[in-house]
């Protein structure tokens, strides 16, 4: 067939290409022998070719880092990771390059096939040559031009600190300083790579930022670091994580997000979260313990909208400090632990500013022997008049092994303050499933179903199709939960 | 259509059907009446098969099929369809989206495709209309803040869309003011056709002066004790339960 034949040309030519232009070289002493000191940071550094002001930085993080107690206050138990047993930094994986799909993990596939991956992206998450390279190249490229017809930067932030030191340098650690926590620091020294990302004043980011589009991309990896800004009355809807299921050897993920939004400018950053959680006894999984923080200048608006479903343990506080008046602070939060997966999770809403305005919607969905906790801080300062906050926690669990816990916290320097809190506790019960089953409905679709209808208020903030893979991947983290 | 022979079901170690015999056939309408604690709802639970009961002895046969085999789910997509007495709210989950999985689950049992969205939209208005019901209702949370008539309602709305071979009405008056119990029974009459067949379990006989029944079975103490014609009903209202006892 000539279709056939004109593909596999393709191929050959796109192969021999990656060799040309070196694609593959530098891999020799890729990964770092294990332990961490001074010399393991600069290392880190110079390996990415920085400039001595971050080797700098870099050495001050590990600094703090070093005087730094692990923290122990969040409601889940684990083994503490020997720090210096973990190698600090390896290349990209490089993937066995795979010929078709068949040799691929058929568990994993079918877990595609639930959450209705795309064959290409299928083939693009397990490292299957592709055959329709060429069209994902093109679209990448016509995305990246129209980005730069916008003047919006996109790209790893490793190439940042490179071609935009001036904005890394002004706002790295501007949120998360280097000081704010164990994790943090760790992440500051030795961070791998991540995101960065720039919108020009009075720019509408015109097409939702993904990281599926960032070509070069190589892993998430363990140490991530993501820094997004949008200038006076920009616009970005971001959009991170990845739905398929993320195998990784590192045990520990330790990433920073910081957000920056200056006046009458709005970010909506929606993540999805699935790490291994773990097996059925409850061995392995990942250890994610993740500082995100956005700051929200006058009449900005931060909206964080997140879908956990994995990780072993997850220790996560997506927050907003409301600094500038008429500031606005979303958090919106389904986080799903199943088998023995531990979550500590929630946010915090600092208001600093007058007429600020915060809302907080969390879900939890407990099975199995999982603990899933909310933690929350809404903290009014003395001088922000008129804080408003919004606060509503709801639990749904199902059988008996499982704990759904909540911490609220409020603490008020201003009597103008309103706060409001709701919480609910409600357990998948009997009756309902065999409600869905007199209507033909099966137990594994039931469960779903009421699992979505009580996600929903947060489903409804991710955008459309993301909804719709996220919808699917509650599903899946639920199967075989009630026997 | 349903043949019921000789029935025993525990609940724990406690019998509460001692052998039920019953047979129904398309376009009929039984009524089972009988005191509290006769077995009435457990009858109606061990038809739909709801677990926490136990089959002991005794058949159960839709046309060819044997109920007892099935799984609930099955047993609704072969045509058997249960109005609660006490219908479940499912929050965030709307009358349509329910009513939507409950028809593609069933097609998916028969190797059919889901329902195309206008085909089912065209539907849904039609029954609604059919019901008398407010479109505005279909886009609300199952069951969740509906008050008593519009939960039943809900329900034959419902059985009006599934279109079951053997709708089993449990205590459908229950919590209904007169008004609402004759929509009800109004909607249960639109929906009654030669072909299939409706089993009324209630307590009291008003709701029989809507939904008329061919046959009239009493139930006490896990058996029937007594059948008869329409008018059976009327002689139990004026005699009490005592009487058949």
């Amino acid at each position: 067939m000539p279709k056939k034949y004109t593909e596999n040309e393709l191929e050959q030519e796109l192969q021999n290409k990656e060799y040309e232009y070196g694609f593959y070289t530098d891999i020799e002493s890729d990964k770092f022998a294990i332990g961490l000191d001074e010399s393991v940071v600069r290392a880190i550094s110079k390996k990415k070719n920085e400039p001595q002001w971050m080797t700098d930085w870099r050495l001050e993080a590990f600094r703090i880092w070093k005087k730094m107690k692990e923290p122990d206050w969040a409601n889940v138990t684990y083994e503490k990771p020997d720090f210096q047993a973990i190698s600090y930094y390896s290349a990209p994986k490089q993937k066995p390059e795979l010929e078709s799909l068949e040799q691929v993990d058929p568990e994993l596939l079918k877990t595609f096939e639930k959450l209705g991956i795309s064959l290409d992206e299928q083939k693009r998450l397990t490292g299957v040559a592709m055959d329709i390279v060429v069209d994902s190249v093109s679209v990448a490229t016509t995305f990246r031009k129209t980005l730069e017809e916008k003047g919006i930067i996109f790209c790893p932030i490793s190439e940042a600190i490179e071609k935009h030191p001036e904005l890394v340098k002004k706002y790295i650690g501007s949120v998360v300083p280097r000081t704010d926590n164990f994790y943090a620091a760790l992440n500051s020294a030795v961070f791998s790579d991540g995101s960065f990302c720039y919108i020009p004043k009075g720019v509408r980011c015109p097409v939702e930022l993904s990281t599926y589009f960032r070509i070069n991309e190589g892993g998430t990896g363990q140490f991530e670091r993501t820094l997004l800004i949008a200038d006076k009355g920009a616009y970005v809807s971001y959009l991170e994580g990845c739905t398929a299921p993320q195998r990784d050897e590192n045990q520990l993920h330790a990433a920073v997000v910081e957000i920056i939004v200056h006046d009458d400018a709005e970010i909506k950053y929606s993540t999805v979260q699935n790490w291994y959680p773990g097996d059925k006894e409850g061995k392995g999984g990942v250890y994610n313990f993740v500082t995100k923080r956005a700051i929200a200048y006058d009449n900005a608006k931060i909206s964080w909208t997140q879908v956990e479903t994995g990780s072993a343990v997850t220790w996560k506080y997506p927050s907003c400090i409301l600094k500038g008046d008429n500031s606005v602070g979303e958090f919106y939060s389904i986080a799903v632990t199943n088998m023995y997966q531990q979550a500590d999770t929630g946010t915090k809403m600092i208001h600093l500013g007058n007429n600020t305005k915060s809302t907080i919607i969390s879900k939890g969905v407990s099975a199995g022997y999982s603990q899933n906790s909310y933690r929350g801080l809404v903290r009014v300062a003395k001088n922000a008049k008129n804080a408003r906050n919004f606060s509503q926690c709801d639990s749904l669990l199902m059988g008996n092994n499982c704990g759904a816990h909540t911490f609220p916290y409020i603490e008020t320097k201003n009597a103008g303050a309103q706060i409001e809190h709701e919480a609910t506790t409600s357990k998948i019960g009997e009756d309902q499933l065999f409600y869905c089953n007199q209507r033909g409905i099966d137990t594994e679709r039931a469960i779903a179903l009421i699992v979505n209808g009580f996600s929903k208020e947060v489903l409804n903030k991710l955008p459309m199709e993301f909804a719709v893979e996220a919808q699917k991947l509650l599903e899946i983290s639920l199967e075989g939960s009630v026997g | 259509m349903l043949e019921i022979k000789n029935l025993h079901a525990n609940i724990g170690d406690k019998e509460i059907l001692k052998g039920i015999n019953l047979s129904v056939k398309a376009g009929e309408v039984h009524a089972i009446m009988g005191p509290n604690g006769s077995g009435k709802t457990t009858l109606s639970s061990v038809i739909a098969g709801r677990e926490d009961y136990e089959v002991t002895e005794g058949s159960i046969m839709l046309d060819s099929d044997n109920l007892l085999e099935m799984p609930p789910e099955e047993r609704a997509h072969k045509g058997i369809f249960m109005s609660f007495q006490y219908p479940v709210a499912i929050p965030g989950v709307t009358v349509t989206n329910f009513i939507k999985t409950a028809i593609n689950a069933k097609r998916k049992s028969e190797g059919k495709e889901d329902m195309p969205a206008a085909e089912l939209l065209k539907m849904i208005r039609e029954k609604a209309k059919l019901l008398g019901m407010n479109n505005s209702f279909l886009s609300r949370s199952l069951n969740d803040g509906f008050s008593g008539g519009e939960k039943k309602r809900n329900e034959i709305f419902q059985m009006a869309m599934l279109e079951p071979k053997l709708a089993i009405l449990d205590e459908t008056d229950s919590g209904l003011d007169i008004d609402a119990l004759k929509t009800v029974a109004e909607g249960v009459n639109k929906l009654k056709t030669k072909d299939n067949a409706v089993i009324v379990i209630t307590h009291y006989q008003r709701l029989l002066d809507y939904i008329v029944p061919d046959f009239v079975h009493v139930l006490s103490d896990g058996k029937i004790v007594k059948s008869g014609g329409k008018e059976l009903a009327l002689e139990l209202e004026e005699k009490g339960y005592e009487w058949v006892k």
